[in-house]
């Protein structure tokens, strides 16, 4: 991508470079020209990749003491806890490692969204940004089966009972998920292996996202087109990367709160109770980072028709690069967007509370009125809103309104913030 | 414009391209199937096709959950007072319109898988709107024959194939 051609500086630099080019890959990755406005909403991105090492190196040492059968997989998480040196550290930082990874996802996406990251040219970085996203909800589901505790069973058994909706093969592939009659050891037994698999799919659309991302290069808060080199740029390394790990130390810090202080307030009591069968506990409720989707799928009375309105929840994510009409991409630039944005905000937000309650009652309805509101954003606001909307004058560089002669002093103004937050 | 047309004309290659894909689509089909009818029951489960349960012992109004292929089935010895409430309901009222005369051929006993055929959960015996069945995940309740009567749950609780053995002992599957 850099313009220029690089040569290892040394002899046998140059003679590996040019039978396996990772030299040239590495120059690539450091010389990488990033916006040099990016605030920190952008090191979300490098956070997410350290959250996906810790889970695979974290789930590699516990799968070393793990078992995975129906009647031994909940005394081996005990064991874990209690016999395996470090093995309560380990599964801490795992299972809060899993909601760490969600919450840095969400702000991720949410940074997307707010700066119309997904919008011409970047949508297959979007795209691929979504099926890592379901990945991730599908590895989170399988992994929090494995301690077979009561949450556990009862939650594999809602979920994969989504399945059973489909009309005529329904209970079929029901069955075939299952491996029998209902969640039992065939279950955990390959849902343990598709919960290992997972995590390496993931990292190779990582690998494919980034390679997505170093095509049309980042971009950033006011979201114009920027010339690669040049003066709106500044190299990956070491202007990134310093920024990057101040952030990660942050999150870090807030990550050990968790997982030193608070390492159950994420989780539910009731999987520290074997699973059985007999016994569905007094609330099913799956982990807070799916709460949204289960508002969703509870608000509506059909089963077929829930299940549907909760995947399209999550699909219409695809589609936003070409429902949002607008070809501006900040937000900073589109007042009326932002109201809604922040709308938005508060709507799922809301979904996840709602969702955590009984589905009864008042609860149910604001659960209605929110669901309602989600798809209205998506395909009634922002089409609408790409044609009727006013939006303010775009600066012409990014270097521009902070030297000044910029159109608009307002937009001037909310990047000299950004820029202050760069230095 | 004669060349043009020769071109278009199928010849022996396509003929093999076409048969060496078809062949080909048949191979990866075979090889495939394996990898995903393995995932399907396997022979010890459906082995334990079925379970014979003594009820000698059940009152009137008490109620048994016995596991049969790792889910419960409900077994319910009813009063004449849940008798009566289930069959004087208008059939024309019901979401999914079934008899209680089908449900339980012999109306004393109701046995039934005790599954909410909303998303799976156990509902809970005697409890909710109609004195049934209330499931606490997502709020279905049911009736004293099992009857879906409000609530997200498509359809009532699955009545599996049972039978008495002898007038103690049931035998379900």
């Amino acid at each position: 991508m850099s313009d220029h051609e690089y040569t290892p500086s040394s002899k046998f630099g140059k003679w590996f470079n040019d039978r396996l080019p990772l030299l040239t890959l590495a120059n690539h990755l450091t010389d990488y020209p990033t916006p040099k406005n990016l605030n920190y909403w952008w090191t979300f991105g490098g956070i997410l990749t350290f959250c996906l090492i810790t889970q695979i190196v974290t789930g590699l040492v516990l799968a070393m003491h793990y078992i995975a059968h129906a009647d031994m997989a909940f005394s081996s998480v005990e064991h874990i806890m209690r016999d395996v040196n470090y093995g309560w550290l380990l599964r801490y930082v795992h299972a809060n490692g899993a909601s760490m990874f969600f919450l840095a996802v969400y702000i991720h996406i949410f940074r997307s969204l707010f700066y119309g990251s997904y919008k011409s040219p970047r949508e297959i970085i979007w795209i691929l940004g979504i099926i890592i996203y379901l990945l991730m909800m599908a590895a989170a589901f399988m992994g929090y089966v494995l301690p077979w505790g009561q949450m556990s069973f009862w939650g594999a058994t809602v979920i994969t009972n989504l399945f059973s909706a489909i009309p005529l093969v329904g209970e079929s592939i029901t069955t075939w998920l299952w491996g029998g009659y209902s969640v039992d050891n065939p279950t955990l037994t390959r849902f343990f292996t598709l919960h290992y698999l997972i995590p390496f799919l993931i990292l190779g659309l990582v690998v494919l996202h980034i390679w997505a991302l170093h095509v049309p290069g980042n971009n950033n808060p006011v979201g114009i087109d920027i010339k690669k080199p040049s003066k709106d740029t500044v190299p990956f390394h070491p202007y990134i990367v310093i920024k990057d790990a101040f952030a990660l130390l942050m999150f870090c810090i807030v990550f050990a709160l968790f997982v030193f202080y608070q390492p159950n307030i994420l989780g539910h009591a009731d999987n520290y109770i074997e699973a059985d069968p007999l016994v569905t506990p007094a609330h099913i409720v799956p982990e807070w980072y799916l709460l949204p989707f289960y508002a969703i799928l509870r608000s509506v009375p059909d089963k077929l028709m829930g299940v549907v309105a909760m995947l399209s929840a999550i699909l219409i994510l695809a589609a936003l690069p070409w429902l949002d009409t607008s070809k501006v991409r900040s937000a900073v630039f589109r007042p009326l967007f932002r109201q809604f944005y922040w709308i938005l905000v508060a709507d799922v937000l809301i979904l996840g509370y709602v969702g955590a309650m009984p589905a009864e009652g008042l609860y149910l309805l604001i659960a209605r009125v929110a669901t309602a509101y989600y798809f209205a954003h998506f395909l009634i606001i922002l089409p609408v809103l790409g044609w009727k909307e006013k939006t303010t004058p775009l600066p012409l560089s990014i270097t521009e309104p902070v030297l000044g002669g910029s159109p608009n002093l307002a937009a001037a103004r909310s990047d000299e913030k950004i820029e202050k937050t760069t230095k | 414009m004669s060349d043009q047309k020769d071109e278009k004309k199928t010849n022996r290659r396509d003929f093999l391209f076409t048969a060496t894909a078809a062949a080909g689509a048949v191979g990866v089909g075979a090889a495939v199937w394996p990898l995903v009818d393995q995932m399907n029951p396997d022979a010890s489960v459906k082995a334990l096709a079925s379970t014979e349960v003594d009820v000698s012992s059940m009152q009137p109004g008490q109620s048994l959950t016995v596991l049969w292929r790792g889910k419960p089935v409900f077994i319910k010895r009813r009063t004449d007072d849940e008798i009566k409430k289930a069959r004087a309901v208008d059939i024309n009222d019901l979401k999914h319109p079934e008899k209680d005369e089908d449900r339980a051929k012999n109306p004393e006993w109701l046995v039934m898988l005790g599954i909410c055929t909303h998303l799976g959960c156990v509902p809970l015996t005697d409890k909710g709107d109609y004195d049934g069945w209330f499931c606490p995940c997502h709020g279905s309740h049911y009736d004293t024959s099992g009857r879906i009567r409000k609530g997200p749950a498509p359809t009532n609780m699955e009545i599996p194939k049972y039978e008495f053995v002898n007038t103690n002992t049931i035998k379900i599957g």
